[in-house]
This record gives structure tokens, C-alpha cells and sequence, in this order.
């Protein structure tokens, strides 16, 4: 791996921490159907702080990152992301509240019409504000923090899975968001691509201090991030000795039958005497 | 197949209805809001305008030889075959024009557009496009609507050629008239409204093939199995309404213009 350059720009303004909460949700309850999917939610994610979601599936996780970016409304409750309110936020209101929100989605959701370099700038280019020159400077700076930068000019179709979930990482990190939002990053990936997206989600956590919210159901996926930092000499994510491992801003949630039954850090998780949970971890 | 209740049934058709009204009109207020996808709607206007090219003007080509092979048989009853321009030159100007291209660019277009929108709801692009802070509506449906209304209108002035074209070619080869006779009789027929309501329609039918093809991908459910549904409802939707409202255009029209 070649050790990524972080422009001096980005690194000023990268720490998003310490300023209070990114996320809450307040009793937050959502029916498809008359089929209740969320009843209840309620959680907070802290600045520079990553929370892993998990929950067999159909247990509404991909849904609270929708509900979070205002694409779904509650039925009731309500929803606070980067201290706003969006629960009951017009569209054209959400539009400007999404421009520091980068998100990852379970199948990539790159556009197949699109390059790779078309997809990556999507959003500078459909916001018009920065010059031609700086958009393919940011993309290539997008795309080299993921390893990509060789694909510029190929569609969506031409990647693998992996790939693909790459460079859909490149796209939602563009603008360096205050909250990044990854709808199940490793699903349906191999061992090795797997580690190799966790390890770009903890370089983006440790290097920018980005708020994230991870949506997954591989629990192993998680305690490597609660476990490892990022080098930045070795461009590697290394582990944590025992002792140190506190040290990481990662916490959990675990959902059941659209509730949360647990949320905390790895080591509560761990100590958890939940029959349900000891049975998930197991 | 779940059993649904009359009420539940009817409220879901209500819903349908609204959803596309609000579709429709935000189609249109889109006009005035910025920002304009012009890239977009050009590049929609070559694959709805000159794709359906080759067949609108054979469909039309082959309706006007048609429709001069028919009409022979009843006006040589009346010793009056020299008048058949006169009649393939009002039934396609007025009606089998518009209709016939409106019905091909449905068949084509309304299908495509269901296919392609539905299969991005399913892919999640149409969120990544919400959350990258586009709205579809804008970036998708507005430039569709607007290149199909452009490119139907001109499509239809050439279908309707093409139609005079065949009937023509019907009236020399088969029936054995003078192409000089058949023209000016076509063209001599032709009067401002039957000019005006030819044209008129082909405005209102490439509204609803745009519209009904972007509201049923857009409202495309249940994966790869739904766009399929979505793109067959789409063109019978868009067929059904074409043929219905042609019926309503035709007698405003004539209302308005007292023909």
C-alpha cells in the first residue's frame, strides 16, 4: 500500500471531534406496512466516535441510516443529526444538512452511466462551487486514499465487488463529511477484501476523526475495528495491546425485533450476560 | 395472491393517482427551479427522438398505404377514388399520426424509462442521488418529460409525412392515380384546425408517456421482479391513456376551435 498524502486543507479541518453529539435518536418508531421495524430506537453517537450496528437481518439497521439522512421519515419520535433536527426537514432543507454526510451503501449504488471519476465527483460537480482542476485533484486524492486511482476512467460494471465498494467509499469521503453513514461495507465480500475495506474505515476514522455510524452483521468486523488503529508510517491498520484497547471511540449497538437491547463499548459487549447477545457474539 | 379489501384497494388506487399528479406537476414547476439538466435533456432528446425515428415513420409509412388501400375499396363504390388523398391526408394528420407515434414512442420509451428508474430504486441510486444531494425529479423526470414532448411533436410532423407518403405510394402503384392529383388533393383538404389538432396532440401524449414511464420506475417495488411489473404497467398504462385522452383531446380541440 502506498502511504496516502492528506492535502493540508483536509487534515485542518478533519477533526470533527469534540464538538458534541453527530447523531440521536429519541424513541424513534417506523412501521413498513403495519409491520413495525423500529420500535423505540433510541441512541446517541458522539463526535469522532464510530458505533457499530448489528442485528440479523430485517432488523431495521439499514433503515436508521436512511431515517439518519432524513431519505425515511418516522412515524414518530425524532432524529438529530449534526444538531439538526430532521425529522420533519423539507427535501430542499435535507439537500444542504446531506452535503456534510458521506455514506457507503450496502450494494455500492454507483452509477452505471457514470466513469469512476464521474461518480467520485458527482457531488462537487453537481454543486458547481469548485473549479475543474481542484474536482480532479480531490477525486484523485479520493481515489488514491482508497487505492483506486488507476480506475479514473473505467464504469462501475469494469470493478469488482470490492472495488466497487471502494470506490463508493472514495465518492461519500470526497468532501471530507462531519458523519459518515456504511450500509453493511463488507457484506458479500471475500476474507481478504473484507479486511481490506474495514482497514480504509479505520484509516478514515483514525486520520480524520470522521463521526461514523457502521452497519453490519459480521460481529467479527467490528472487534477489529474496536481493536486495531491505523499506523500512518506503515500505511496499516496495526492491534492494540490488551491494555490500550479502551482507547478506541467504538461502541456498539445491537437491535432485536426493533429494539435496542444493548449499547456500549466492546468490552461490555463482551461481559454481556444477555442470552440472546451471548448467543450473537458466539 | 394476498386477498386486499375494497377499501384498502380503492385508498391504493387514490394514493396511485396523487403520487402521479404530484409526479406531473413537479415535472413542470422544475421548468422555473434551478438547477437545468440541459446535458440531460439533449441527451434524452437523441435517445427518444432519434432512436424512435426508423419506427414512427414505418409504422406510419405502412398505416397511410394502409389506410389509402382501404378507403379505395369503399370510394370506388362511389366512383370516387380520386378523393383518397383527401382521406388519408385528414385520417393521418388528424388522428393516425399522433396516435400511432405516441402509441410507438410508449411502446419504446415508457418501457425504457420504467426499466431504467426502476432498476436504479432497487440499486439504491436514487437514494445515493437524494443523499449526494440531487433531487431525482429534477436530475431524472424533468429532462425526460421535456425531450419527449419536443421530440414526439417533431416526430409526429414526420410520421405524418411519412403516412402521405405511403398513401401516395398505395394511390400510384395500386390504384393506379396520378401523384399530382393525390398530393393536392391531400394537401387542399388540410384546413388550420385539422393542422392545429394534429400537432396539438402529440404535446399532450408525450406528457403522458414521459410522466407514466418515470412514475412506474419510480415507484418500482420488490427487486428485479418489480421492474419487470413496473415496465409492462408502464407501457399498458401509457397506451390505455394514450388512446383515452385522445378521445377528450379531440373533442376540446374541436370545441375550441368550433371545426
Amino acid at each position: 500500500m502506498s502511504t496516502p498524502i492528506l492535502p493540508i486543507e483536509m487534515q485542518k479541518d478533519a477533526t470533527h471531534e469534540g464538538r458534541g453529539e453527530a447523531l440521536r435518536f429519541e424513541d424513534v418508531q417506523l412501521a413498513f406496512e403495519d409491520k413495525p421495524v423500529l420500535d423505540g430506537i433510541s441512541f446517541r453517537l458522539e463526535r469522532g466516535e464510530t458505533k457499530a450496528i448489528f442485528g440479523v437481518a430485517g432488523s431495521g439497521k439499514s433503515t436508521i441510516l436512511k431515517l439518519s439522512l432524513g431519505l425515511l421519515k418516522p412515524d414518530s419520535g425524532r432524529i438529530y443529526t449534526l444538531g439538526m433536527d430532521v425529522t420533519d426537514m423539507r427535501e430542499e432543507e435535507l439537500f444542504e444538512l446531506r452535503r456534510h454526510i458521506g455514506i457507503v451503501f450496502q450494494e455500492s449504488a454507483l452509477f452505471d452511466s457514470l466513469t469512476v471519476r464521474e461518480n467520485v465527483a458527482y457531488r462537487l460537480l453537481e454543486e458547481g462551487l469548485v473549479s475543474e482542476s481542484e474536482i480532479e485533484r480531490r477525486v484523485r486524492e479520493a481515489l488514491r486514499f482508497v487505492e483506486l486511482e488507476h480506475t479514473l476512467d473505467m464504469f462501475p460494471a469494469e470493478l469488482s465487488g470490492g472495488m466497487r465498494r471502494r470506490v463508493a467509499i472514495a465518492r461519500a469521503i470526497i468532501t471530507q463529511p462531519e458523519l459518515l453513514l456504511y450500509d453493511s461495507p463488507t457484506g458479500g465480500l471475500d476474507p481478504v477484501t473484507s479486511t481490506t475495506i474495514i482497514e480504509l474505515i479505520v484509516k478514515q476514522r483514525d486520520v480524520y476523526r470522521t463521526s461514523s455510524l457502521l452497519v453490519t452483521h459480521r460481529l467479527q468486523d467490528a472487534f477489529v475495528m474496536a481493536t486495531n488503529v491505523f499506523d500512518p508510517q506503515s500505511n496499516r491498520m496495526k492491534q492494540l495491546p490488551r491494555g490500550q484497547r479502551g482507547e478506541v471511540g467504538m461502541s456498539f449497538l445491537v437491535l432485536r425485533d426493533g429494539k435496542v437491547i444493548f449499547d456500549g463499548d466492546a468490552q461490555q459487549l463482551a461481559a454481556s450476560k444477555d442470552e440472546y447477545i451471548r448467543e450473537y457474539i458466539s | 395472491m394476498e386477498l386486499i379489501s375494497p377499501t384498502d384497494f380503492a385508498k391504493e388506487k387514490v394514493q396511485s393517482v396523487q403520487d402521479y399528479a404530484l409526479l406531473a406537476a413537479q415535472s413542470i414547476a422544475n421548468l422555473f427551479r434551478t438547477p437545468h439538466y440541459l446535458a440531460d435533456t439533449m441527451q434524452q432528446a437523441d435517445l427518444i427522438g432519434f432512436g424512435s425515428l426508423p419506427i414512427v415513420l414505418a409504422a406510419c409509412f405502412f398505416t397511410g398505404a394502409a389506410l389509402a388501400l382501404n378507403s379505395a375499396t369503399t370510394l370506388s363504390r362511389f366512383g370516387a377514388l380520386s378523393v383518397v388523398g383527401q382521406l388519408v391526408s385528414i385520417g393521418i394528420v388528424r388522428e393516425l399520426g399522433p396516435v400511432l407515434s405516441g402509441l410507438v414512442v410508449a411502446g419504446r420509451n415508457a418501457s425504457g424509462m420504467a426499466s431504467e428508474l426502476g432498476s436504479m430504486i432497487v440499486t439504491e441510486q436514487i437514494d445515493a442521488m437524494r443523499a449526494l444531494g440531487t433531487d431525482p425529479v429534477k436530475k431524472l423526470v424533468t429532462p425526460r418529460v421535456v425531450s419527449t414532448v419536443v421530440m414526439l411533436f417533431f416526430l409526429t410532423i414526420l410520421g405524418d409525412f411519412l403516412g402521405l407518403i405511403g398513401g401516395n405510394f398505395v394511390a400510384s402503384v395500386v390504384l393506379g392515380l396520378n401523384a399530382h392529383e393525390y398530393w393536392s388533393n391531400a394537401w387542399q383538404t388540410l384546413v388550420y384546425s385539422d393542422v392545429f389538432i394534429g400537432l396539438a396532440k402529440p404535446l399532450v401524449f408525450g406528457f403522458i408517456v414521459a410522466t407514466v414511464g418515470c412514475y412506474y420506475g419510480l415507484s418500482t417495488k420488490g427487486g428485479t421482479q418489480g421492474v419487470g411489473r413496473s415496465t409492462t404497467e408502464a407501457v399498458v398504462a401509457a397506451m390505455i391513456l394514450i388512446i383515452a385522452v385522445d378521445v377528450f383531446v379531440t373533442r376540446l380541440l374541436m370545441v375550441i376551435l368550433g371545426s
